[in-house]
């Protein structure tokens, strides 16, 4: 009998766990790192069903167009299509090295995750990644620590170039442009993993005329984590 | 917080038979003083730490790792800006003015080689639920740095240890140029601690060394200084 209750007990939990809630949070992310920026973040609540990208798989083509040129069109098509509550640029462009933005987010019903995007400059299809984290549905404040990823899409080569989704180079906005050099010859080729995968990181050279590599590797390597979110439950 | 009550307290209340032969009568009366006497001051209770951190790179040096145990706030956190007294502690390993901000603290001896542990011991009075925050320099660095930022002990019963691994952080106020002239740690023995500051201006997590192995050509370092997260281990156990 008493294991029959254990039983039962341990039944209602799971069903409870599934159990959908609408939430009232807010979701504020920060660049740690000592010199990229952050293009406009998405953070997207939706099902748990539902995912932005997946390491070990292929990117879609509405990730490519974020992690190459950090445009939020592709996400949001996305998230109308699968029912999200979204939150979009909330930093209203560039976010810093360093810097905070925040943003509340009243989420549905059965939006039970949490996933959080946007690309990393200088890269060619570099971004910060939360992917299905469950919203806790217990009042607080909890903290994630979050990674870089590569889209496995577009060629390392660490040149300036082009945000155009399949187009090589890296987009260059102007808080980066007098940063980075010039007449780089190109660090890397095509991706040996084309499926979304931890960032390898920038290598970088020490001139701003010539070398492999447009960035500076001074300035513009990273080590994980590269980004904090942090989310209020009330 | 027994310690900070009031330390005096109505503690006697005499009641004096008091003859008064002056009187020309046989009344007997009563009067009633008060006096103050010093309340008993509870001997303080030592609340006692023993920190030990290791060190898990191939070759950094860390630092005499400050420990600081204190009431509120933080002594340093990413996105800040950092203190005179952090900068030190990063530019050159230097922890004599950080170990002056909290309420009770403790710095190691020595620096701690890559594989080596030193065990740090701190003490506090009566204070149970303290934030302890530690710091400590990768030496041949320009500014790395590396602990925990203002972690609650309150929960932390005799006995326990926690367990945790820091990252490294870059205090943002010299650029990393890994130069002779500015990397203080023996592999270049250059310039420490410098009142300039020349580097983004806030804390952040560091992006980790160049080395002239992997392409900074002016780098005193090479890949034996090379590291990636974790840095340290560090073992909190409450000992009294």
């Amino acid at each position: 009998m008493k294991r029959f209750n254990k039983i039962s007990a341990a039944a209602l939990l799971a069903f409870a766990s599934q159990q959908s809630f609408a939430a009232d949070i807010t979701v504020e992310i920060q660049n740690l790192t000592h010199g990229l920026y952050f293009t406009p973040i998405a953070a997207v609540a939706h099902t748990a069903d539902a995912s932005l990208f997946e390491v070990g798989e292929a990117a879609s083509t509405e990730l490519q167009m974020m992690a190459e040129g950090g445009s939020l069109d592709g996400i949001a098509t996305i998230g109308s299509a699968i029912g999200a509550d979204v939150i979009a640029n909330p930093a209203g462009g560039l976010l810093a090295p360093t810097m905070s933005t925040s943003a509340d987010l009243m989420t549905a019903d059965d939006n039970v995750v949490l996933s959080v995007v946007a690309m990393i400059l200088p890269s060619n299809d570099g971004f910060i990644g939360l992917d299905n984290w469950e919203i806790p549905t217990e009042a607080g404040t909890y903290t994630v620590f979050i990674n870089a990823y590569d889209a496995g899409t577009e060629a390392n080569d660490e040149l300036r170039g082009s945000g155009e989704p399949g187009m090589a180079g890296m987009p260059v906005p102007p808080p980066l442009d007098p940063l980075l050099g010039n007449g780089g010859t190109g660090v890397a080729g095509a991706d040996t993993n084309t499926t979304v995968h931890i960032h390898r990181g920038n290598i970088g050279d020490d001139s701003l005329t010539e070398g492999a590599s447009d960035v500076d590797n001074a300035v513009h390597r990273w080590l994980n984590p590269v980004a904090k979110v942090t989310v209020t439950v009330r | 917080m027994q310690y900070l009550a009031k330390h005096y307290k109505k503690a006697l209340v005499l009641t004096l038979p008091f003859l008064l032969a002056a009187c020309g009568d046989d009344d007997t009366r009563e009067v009633i003083v008060e006096v103050e006497v010093p309340a008993e001051i509870p001997d303080p209770v030592p609340v006692s730490y023993d920190v030990t951190v290791t060190n898990l790179t191939n070759g950094q040096p860390v630092s005499p790792p400050a420990v600081v145990l204190h009431s509120e706030g933080t002594l340093w956190e990413v996105g800040a800006v950092a203190s005179v007294e952090l900068e030190r502690i990063a530019e050159v390993g230097d922890s004599a003015d950080f170990l002056m901000l909290g309420d009770a603290s403790a710095g190691g001896v020595g620096p701690i080689t890559p594989g080596d542990s030193q065990t740090i011991s701190v003490t506090i009075d009566d204070i149970t639920d303290a934030n302890l925050t530690i710091a400590a320099m990768l030496g041949n660095t320009n500014d790395a740095f590396t602990g925990i930022n203002s972690w609650s002990l309150a929960n932390l019963e005799v006995g326990a240890t926690y367990t945790t691994v820091s990252p490294a952080y870059d205090a943002g106020t010299e650029a990393n140029t890994e130069s002779a002239a500015t990397v203080p740690g023996p592999a270049a023995n250059g310039e420490g601690f410098s009142p300039s500051r020349d580097d983004t201006g806030f804390i952040s997590m560091h992006p980790g060394v160049v080395s002239s192995d992997d392409g900074l050509s002016t780098s005193a370092l090479t890949v034996e200084h090379k590291f990636d997260n974790p840095v340290i281990r560090i073992q909190i156990t409450r000992t009294e």
